[in-house]
């Protein structure tokens, strides 16, 4: 098909608003609300600004954005070896263990700072039940930042698991946010800037220096309320923008489309745009296919830990006991069946389902019944009752502060959790570097951990291969587990060692290769093409028939389409083999020229335009590292059906991608693992 | 489990210095139809039911219908945000309901001065492990 190009005929050119900075962060989720809490510091007495951009609001953007019940990354009183060893574990045995001990050694200040903030985090009663945030002030129980170790504050918190502590997080993220926002403000004030925080522009593209080589110096972006484009130079760059969510065509594709685990507004921009300025990528192979309460995703996470309820096939069986399933499991995935983690766990929860032997029930009622009965006992008929109504409170808190759609099903199917069983499910792929899944870039340690290969530490902890582009959260590779407070913690290293750098190169000079001009043309395309061509066809614009363009929501379908059919989605039970990616690849080679056609009536349309095109970079960086790696890693999350076993002796590395934007060419290659700890 | 608006309810926030839905959506669904002085969700199968919206909304008109492709009619989960704490209200399809109050947080909106008390930046230690205000752990 011809290439169109915008030359602004047919649709109005937007305002150009040029905007320097010295710190650019790219997203306003935990990761960017901690980067400007630590980096503010660093940069007052320097007079170095900071700017932080966020597609929404920063009160409730990112995947806090609804709350949460839980914040999952919590040393206490646990050795942070033990934590290395519990994320190599989960990850199948590939992580950075430099980055995932840093991680542990940082994390628990963010969790202090939150409380201090106004978060409420359930502590220990005296008689051993649990006590809401409000409770436990009462009680007079000491906030974690005010006790005397780690000792005292691992007795005082409640934990659902061996890392999690239990919070009243409905408001989580606006009080996060609100910090980041304070400091943000004292910046403005230190150094004169007038803005420092955009709301609601989205960044499309990043841009390299003119005259320095394979160095960040700015990002082009458009405001999602005026027809205005920005354009920010910076000399280093935080780039959190979150996962990927809707690749994959989700188990829901009507209305409930949106309804996915991670948030859906998760559109892959990072790995995306980081990408396209050719940082590598890291265990890009890697997904996470979370199991959860079926459609609603109300998760599983307090009620298997916390209340002790067990998940059985519809004939009582316990999936992940089955002789067989484990039997079968052993001769094709060794000694990783043995650790039980999350993907296992999958994939014996499949085996049984491909047996007909589900629904998979999770027996909410059998374990309630059971703490019913050990409180009642207890406490005596009265007391136990109060203390059990206080339990169903907290079980119903764990979806109403993260997932309130779950309570909204289980309430319109007349479930009520103490009564019957739930239905859960594997759910459909998601990309992400921050929970239970490392997909990322490939970055430079600390630099002090020993026994760390000295090539995986360039000067600046958390900096990508691109000069002065520093990832955290979701785009930091090989090293997931980090949750909310680790994201938070993450933010701050790297906001941390990004001005470092800067301090490093204060006489540098972010130049732009690119005429903005063309930036400007190329990002206002779908505009022009809508414009051009809306009257060819009768097609009124929520119908938009028409032979000249693809509206975003089409070309999503069109996505997800090729990558649950090719790349192993829900509808080949996560299989997929080199013939079926080849093929896969060849469609997504098309529908990635088909961007040149993506049409937009507004600009929430551009919006879902470039996260769209976003999500198509990222699902070729997947489809290239599992086509790459002969082997399936992550049995439960995709199988390789050619290669169906883990492959220890040639494939316990990291797979390395890297793309050349300019003639469209991805670079696979293989990077040593090296164990660190618990050898 | 996308967001509604009742329509008598909704006053499109005139007296407001913004419209609080289109403010907070994180997806950028809720938009005012400004000939109307109406808002709605111009994208309901991109909509994560996060509820933002009808936390912040000043008048109670946004409200959430169950997911077409999956969920019964009849249920309803409603909450009441307040400064301190939210209240939710869950009536089942067969009219149960279920009432539950919870903090949200134990300072006042606004009052977070997160540099209070801590240290000024040592730049000594700009590359070495811990924050400006923390050790890094040993072990």
């Amino acid at each position: 098909m011809e290439k169109e190009t915008c030359t602004f005929s047919y649709c109005a050119r937007p305002e150009v608003v040029e905007h320097e900075t010295d710190f650019l962060i790219i997203g306003g989720g935990m990761v960017g609300c901690g980067a400007a809490y630590e980096a503010t510091v660093w940069a007052n007495p320097k007079k170095l600004r900071i700017t932080l951009v966020d597609k929404a609001a920063t009160d409730r953007s990112g995947a806090v954005a609804m709350g949460l019940s839980a914040i999952n990354t919590y040393m206490g009183g646990n050795k942070i070896e033990d934590y290395v060893d519990y994320v190599r574990k989960d990850l199948m045995g590939i992580i950075r263990e430099d980055l995932v001990f840093d991680l542990g050694r940082h994390v628990d200040d963010s969790v202090h700072k939150f409380e201090e903030w106004g978060l409420p985090i359930w502590k220990k009663g005296d008689d051993g039940f649990s006590l809401d945030g409000f409770q436990a002030k009462d009680a007079g129980k000491p906030m974690l930042k005010d006790c005397k170790d780690d000792a005292e504050r691992e007795s005082v918190v409640v934990r659902s698991g061996k890392w999690q502590i239990m919070i009243n997080g409905e408001s989580y993220k606006v009080i996060v946010a609100e910090a980041a926002k304070k400091a943000l403000q004292v910046n403005r004030e230190a150094t004169g800037v007038a803005q420092n925080h955009f709301e609601r522009v989205f960044i499309t593209r990043l841009l390299l220096d003119a005259n320095k080589p394979n160095t960040i110096a700015g990002a082009i972006g458009f405001s999602t309320r005026e027809n205005k484009v920005y354009i920010f130079r910076a000399k280093a760059m935080l780039l959190a923008p979150g996962g990927c969510v809707n690749v994959f065509r989700p188990r829901s594709v009507g209305e409930g489309m949106g309804r996915t685990w991670f948030p859906v507004w998760n559109s892959g921009s990072g790995y995306a745009m980081g990408a396209q300025v050719g940082a590598e990528l890291v265990q890009m192979e890697n997904r996470f296919v979370p199991a959860r309460f079926k459609d609603g995703y109300g998760p599983v996470g307090a009620w298997f830990l916390f209340f002790k309820a067990k998940a059985t096939d519809s004939f009582r069986d316990d999936y992940c006991a089955n002789p067989e399933y484990v039997a079968d499991a052993k001769k094709k995935y060794g000694k990783y069946v043995d650790a039980m983690g999350t993907t296992i766990r999958n994939h014996l929860m499949m085996e049984a389902m491909i047996r007909g032997r589900g629904p998979i029930m999770m027996w909410t009622n059998e374990a309630m019944d059971a703490i019913s009965k050990t409180f009642k006992e207890k406490l005596g008929e009265k007391e136990g009752a109060k203390k059990v109504k206080h339990l169903e409170a907290e079980a119903w808190e764990d979806f109403l502060d993260m997932t309130i759609g779950q309570a909204g099903m289980w309430a319109a199917n007349n479930i009520e959790p103490d009564k019957v069983p739930s239905e859960i499910i594997p759910s459909e792929p998601y990309f992400l570097g921050s929970h239970a899944g490392c997909a990322g870039f490939w970055v430079s340690g600390p630099g002090d951990i020993p026994g760390a290969p000295a090539e995986w530490s360039w000067g600046y902890n958390r900096m990508s291969t691109v000069n002065g582009l520093f990832m955290a959260g979701d785009t930091c590779g090989a090293s997931g587990h980090k949750f909310s407070s680790g994201s938070h913690a993450e933010g701050r290293i790297a906001g941390k060692s990004a001005i470092a750098y800067i301090l490093d190169h204060m006489d540098f000079k972010p130049t732009l290769k690119e005429k903005v001009d063309d930036l400007v043309n190329e990002m206002y395309l779908p505009f022009e093409v809508y414009e051009k061509y809306k009257v060819y066809t009768t097609s009124p614009n929520h119908i938009s028939v028409n032979p000249h363009f693809i509206k975003p929501d089409q070309y999503q379908k069109r996505l997800m389409k090729i990558s649950d059919e090719y790349f192993g989605g829900v509808g080949t039970w996560f299989k997929t083999s080199k013939t079926m990616i080849d093929e896969g690849l060849r469609r997504l080679q098309l529908l990635k020229e088909d961007a040149n056609r993506l049409a937009a009536s507004n600009l929430h349309e551009l919006l879902r335009c470039w996260e769209n095109y976003h999500r198509v970079i990222t699902a070729e960086a997947h489809a290239r590292s599992i086509l790459f790696r002969e082997e399936s890693r992550y049995p439960g999350y995709y199988y390789r059906a050619d290669k169906d076993f883990i492959d220890d002796d040639n494939w316990k590395v990291f797979t390395i991608a890297k793309y050349d934007a300019e003639k469209d060419e991805w670079t696979l290659s293989k990077r040593p693992y090296v164990q660190l700890f618990g050898k | 489990m996308p967001s509604f608006v009742i329509t008598e309810k909704c006053d499109g926030c005139k007296a407001q210095d913004k419209t609080a839905c289109q403010y907070i959506c994180p997806h950028d669904l809720m938009t005012l139809d400004r000939e109307k002085m109406k808002a709605y969700n111009q994208e309901p199968e991109q909509c994560w039911e996060c509820y933002n919206c009808v936390k912040i909304c000043p008048q109670q008109a946004i409200e959430v219908r169950g997911y077409a492709d999956y969920i019964p009619l009849g249920g309803n989960v409603l909450p009441m945000r307040g400064t301190d704490s939210i209240m939710w209200t869950i009536k089942f399809r067969n009219g149960a309901l279920k009432r539950f109050k919870f903090p949200i947080r134990l300072t006042a909106e606004g009052s977070v001065d997160p540099y209070a008390g801590q240290p000024q930046a040592d730049y000594s230690k700009i590359k070495q492990p811990g924050f400006f205000n923390y050790e890094a752990k040993k072990a």
